[in-house]
């Protein structure tokens, strides 16, 4: 897989490496950064974004957890309050139930709940999403649950430099921010723009120009989206993709500009389809673009069932390019 | 009593006039909550007042604490102003927290009171990070985490003195034992009601103290706070007492009996060390009647404070749901 | 007897669709009813076959009667052991015809399939997008190309002539129009007959010193008192949309032409009530021109606020209009005819025209368009003045 653009002045770099780069540079550039998370030191993190981080900043700064979800991320919360900036991992989203009580709870509520005495500047990566073969409980997407939660900022990088930039951004915010890698995408690889310095974490973003239908997705699916929109050019259907990257707060302007050109809309989300985050942009759309649409809203999401690990089970329940152009072209040419 | 506590007449009445604010200030608040102008849940101290009075002395204004939600006692004993909180009890702008947090959730960060939290065992995390936090930047503080026996009961309580003695934090753990997590007694809840025991079992040492007796609360935790500081590592502190009243406001206490309850009021914290001053002549009729006196000024004070407050306008409902800056 | 409204008490049965041993399906129309708001088909919800007919045409029977036995129904109760007399009283599960109480009229399976921006396109367009046949969009919705296609293909519509118009289409299209005004728009009809003495006069001094294309004829004189009329009655100029009637502040007259071959189109002429004789007369010849050559703007189409359609010579001596949608007024003058006429107490012949005026009563009631005939007729007695 390739990140759409190429750029004739860039590095090629896997996702695993830009995130890895986008944490070195985090330690270098701010003492108050830790790290704190299951087997990101010795073993080198679960899907070896954190490796060789030990070596290089120490066990202080780079802090090997027991298996103590709601204790370590509730730690990060502490620490955040207490003038650190920890960047928590948790191993998977499916482990972060384990917590969810110090994210909701704590990190999201007290600044609220205490009149804005306390900020909660903490960042709390994990990786999420299905396509591996490791059955329900190791691919989960429940990045649109997180979604549902004010005061948390939820980014879902889908590209190598959103992975390398996003960190910075998600830092600086004085609010707690989730950071969701999709586990299908640590070894793509893509071109990073040797000038790029960062990048924006409020703002969907255009993949791909086209009149016909606007594919709205995130994260692992985004992918999936552009190579539907390759498909449907090939039979003559100019679709544009766009790239939520932040699930919340949701850039919903640029979901509405894009319906209001194409008046048609697939929405391709890995998550399950009641209550989901695809449901939330579709009811926006609804609401502030209904006058727009020229043909229902769609959506592609994962089947209603826990995720199961046959690879043709597992491929069945997931969002596929097959099913993205098979509705994308009923929406444009209907049978 | 160790000689760490230093009993001079001036710090005696000073420990029965904070026990004495406290339960002037909770009496006020259910005369407020029945004229309806506190509402929502009140969780009265009344009778554990010792505990957070004792452990409180033994800070300094640069340790921090964390806080439980029957957090009245350990707010006012903290320091915090009577009148934020008073305000906050009743909802109004110039309370603590803007009115949004309530009775539970008293915060203060100019006194490092990180917050009466109503999830049971949910602060334990925080102090783990409170205490990394404040070792990582070389501030030799002391985290005090208040919590009930309720939640030994809750998998926060396992991690967190887990942690806390793997990375060596400076926390004081202070369980406070009133006997019941809302209705349900402890020999009830747990196999082993030994929580000394259970915190040996991840190697932080502890011990249990009387929560009636002010003087032994202070002097245990200044005892533990030096190790804690010596040692470089957590301690825990059992701190038996019991909880006069209703768990909350909506409570028939079917689960405890009349006899029992009336049998520990004899062995209240403030009738208590009372008749031991009174007993010993370490207290005038005159000093005592100059504390009650005064306790009720400032109560009064603080009433007429959250009375003459402000509510927040509903337009900033959403204010500081995300965060511009960090409050530095 | 199916409820077909909520102040429906009975209805006369006038014609049976079916027939017993006829099979029948959800959705079928299977018998016609007289109620107090016009003839309503019955449709049916069951599948089988009819058993028997309980009712015969021309009874008049309550609500809730049982106007036939249908056997097979999937789910249907067993067939009661009733007496074929007392069946024919009691509804049961097995009888057909057990229409929902709803208003027959606005019954969703009837509910035009457009979408959001396809509507809104139509509205800006003052397009009655029931016009539009067909629709390509998702499960045969009208979508916003069909509304583009419509507009612009209205123009093509004269196409037919040179290039083989579909006349079926406009046929079509006409129909879903007036079928849609007469089940929605209760009509009123109001008729008065006007001396056209000094109007027949006033144009034949006015043509006698004009070239032959700058001539006019009597229907400019009609056109344009019958818009000025309407500057006094504002109610009959605009548009009923959304149970709620939007008044036009301009008069644009939408101009009935029948086209060769079958067919009728009316075009706008913009603010008809501000143009003089000559524009007026200059805009209908271009109008009927480009109609007949299929080569009017879809603007022209779409923002009619009133439509006056003239039968001319060879028309019949009266036309009751029926009102395009979405507009609420439809005003016909027939062919002028020579007739004894009372004038001064004596009679004489004169030439009359009867203006007829067809309204919306959910807008206007007659004493509005009684007003408005009587303002033509007045403005008619001064066509100096037109």
């Amino acid at each position: 897989m390739n990140t759409p653009q190429a750029n004739a002045a860039a590095t090629r770099m896997t996702y695993r490496e830009a995130c890895k780069q986008a944490l070195r540079e985090a330690l270098l550039s701010d003492s108050r950064v830790f790290l704190m998370g299951e087997d990101i030191g010795r073993y080198g993190g679960c899907y070896a974004v954190t490796k060789g981080l030990l070596e290089e900043f120490g066990e202080e700064r780079i802090r090997d957890t027991p298996l103590s979800e709601s204790a370590f991320v509730g730690a990060g919360v502490g620490a955040a309050m207490a003038g650190m900036r920890p960047i928590v991992e948790i191993m998977t989203v499916n482990f972060s139930l384990l917590a969810l009580d110090q994210i909701l709870n704590n990190a999201v509520t007290i600044p609220h709940m205490s009149g804005g005495q306390f900020a909660i500047p903490l960042v709390i990566r994990m990786a999420t999403g299905g396509g591996r073969r490791v059955g329900a409980q190791h691919s989960r997407s429940l990045e649109g649950w997180y979604a549902h939660i004010p005061g948390l900022r939820v980014l879902t990088p889908a590209t190598v430099e959103d992975a390398r930039f996003m960190l910075k951004g998600a830092l600086a915010d004085p609010n707690p921010v989730i950071i969701f890698e999709h586990v299908m995408l640590y070894n793509m690889e893509g071109d990073l723009p040797s000038d790029m310095e960062k990048v924006d974490i409020a703002h969907a973003k255009l993949r791909r120009a086209g009149r016909d239908v606007s594919l709205i997705t995130y994260g692992g699916s985004l992918f999936k989206a552009l190579e539907a929109a390759d498909a449907l050019a090939a039979e003559g259907i100019d679709a544009e993709v766009i790239d939520l990257r932040v699930l919340r707060p949701l850039d919903t302007k640029t979901i509405l500009d894009s319906v209001a050109k194409t008046r048609r809309c697939v929405i391709i989300d890995e998550g399950w389809r009641s209550g989901s985050i695809s449901a939330e942009i579709g009811m926006r759309i609804a609401e502030e673009a209904f006058f727009e649409l020229d043909a229902p809203l769609r959506r592609v999401c994962s089947r209603e069932a826990p995720i199961p690990y046959a690879a043709h089970l597992e491929d069945a329940c997931l969002p596929q390019v097959a099913t993205i152009v098979a509705v994308a072209r009923e929406l444009v040419r209907p049978s | 009593m160790t000689k760490k506590v230093h009993l001079d007449h001036v710090h005696l009445l000073h420990l029965l006039k904070a026990m004495i604010r406290i339960r002037h200030f909770e009496a006020k608040c259910v005369e407020l909550y029945q004229a309806q102008k506190i509402l929502g849940f009140l969780h009265l101290y009344d009778g554990e007042e010792a505990v957070s009075v004792g452990v409180m002395e033994a800070l300094t204004q640069d340790d921090a604490v964390i806080a439980t939600y029957r957090e009245h006692g350990q707010a006012l004993a903290r320091g915090v102003d009577p009148k934020c909180l008073m305000a906050e009890m009743m909802g109004k702008l110039n309370g603590c927290c803007r009115g949004r947090g309530g009775s539970m959730h008293f915060f203060d960060r100019a006194r490092r009171f990180y917050g009466g939290n109503a999830i049971v065992g949910g602060g334990l995390p925080l102090a783990l990070g409170v205490a990394l936090a404040d070792k990582m930047q070389r501030r030799s503080t002391v985290t005090a985490c208040f919590f009930g026996e309720g939640a030994v009961d809750e998998g926060e309580f396992h991690e967190t003195l887990n942690l806390a003695k793997l990375w060596r934090l400076p926390i004081l753990f202070v369980c406070e034992n009133n006997l019941y997590s809302m209705g349900m007694a402890v020999e009830r809840a747990e196999a082993d009601i030994d929580f000394v025991h259970k915190a040996s079992g991840y190697r932080v040492a502890g011990e249990k103290v009387d929560g009636m007796d002010v003087v032994a609360v202070e002097s245990a935790a200044r005892n533990a706070i030096d190790r804690i500081r010596s040692e470089n590592d957590p301690y825990f502190l059992e701190c038996r007492t019991y909880r006069f009243r209703a768990h909350s406001m909506f409570d028939a206490q079917l689960y405890r009996s009349k006899d029992e309850v009336e049998a520990w009021r004899k062995k209240g914290p403030i009738v208590r060390f009372q008749t031991w001053l009174e007993a010993n002549r370490l207290i005038k009729p005159e000093e005592l009647a100059a504390i009650e006196e005064e306790v009720d000024k400032e109560i009064a004070a603080a009433v007429a404070f959250a009375e003459a407050g402000g509510l927040e306008p509903v337009s900033e409902v959403e204010r500081f749901v995300t965060m511009e800056a960090v409050p530095s | 007897m199916p409820a077909l409204g909520a102040d429906m008490e009975a209805g006369t049965l006038v014609e049976w669709l079916v027939k017993p041993g006829d099979r029948v399906k959800s959705g079928d129309v299977v018998a016609v009813v007289e109620t107090q708001k016009g003839a309503i088909e019955v449709e049916i919800f069951l599948e089988g076959v009819v058993s028997n007919i309980l009712v015969p045409v021309g009874a008049r029977v309550p609500v809730g009667t049982v106007l036939a036995q249908i056997d097979g129904a999937p789910g249907a109760a067993p067939p009661l052991p009733l007496e074929p007399a007392a069946a024919a009283l009691k509804p049961a599960p097995q009888i057909l015809a057990q229409a929902p109480p709803m208003p027959a009229i606005t019954a969703p399976s009837s509910r035009l399939k457009i979408t959001p921006a396809a509507r809104r396109r139509a509205t800006a367009l003052s397009l009655d997008p029931t016009m539009i046949v067909k629709g390509t969009g998702v499960e045969g919705s009208i979508r916003l190309a069909d509304v583009e296609t419509y507009a612009s293909g209205a123009k093509l519509a004269q196409r037919p002539a040179k290039k083989g118009l579909d006349l079926s289409q406009m046929r079509q299209a006409i129909a879903a129009a007036m079928s849609r005004s007469k089940r929605e728009i209760p009509h009123y009809y109001l008729t008065e007959t006007v001396d056209l003495n000094a109007a027949l006069t006033w144009i034949e001094r006015f043509n006698a010193e004009k070239t032959p294309v700058e001539r006019i004829l009597p229907a400019v004189l009609f056109l344009k008192a019958a818009a000025l009329a309407l500057r006094e009655q504002p109610q009959l100029n605009g548009a009923y949309e959304n149970g709620a009637f939007i008044p036009s502040s301009s008069i644009h007259v939408g101009w009935a032409i029948s086209l060769r071959g079958g067919g009728l189109i009316a075009p706008a002429i913009r603010d008809a009530d501000k143009k003089s004789l000559a524009e007026l007369m200059g805009a209908m010849r271009d109008l009927v021109e480009r109609a007949r050559r299929g080569n009017l703007r879809s603007s022209e189409l779409t923002s009619p606020t009133v439509t006056v359609t003239s039968v001319g010579d060879r028309g019949a001596e009266s036309v009751t209009g029926i009102i395009y949608p979405p507009q609420v007024a439809i005003i016909g003058f027939g062919r002028v005819v020579t007739r004894p006429w009372v004038v001064d107490g004596r009679i004489e012949t004169r030439p009359l025209v009867t203006v007829s005026l067809a309204a919306d009563h959910r807008v206007t009631d007659g004493h509005i368009g009684g007003l408005y005939l009587a303002a033509v007729g007045r403005l008619l007695q001064e066509p100096d003045k037109l």
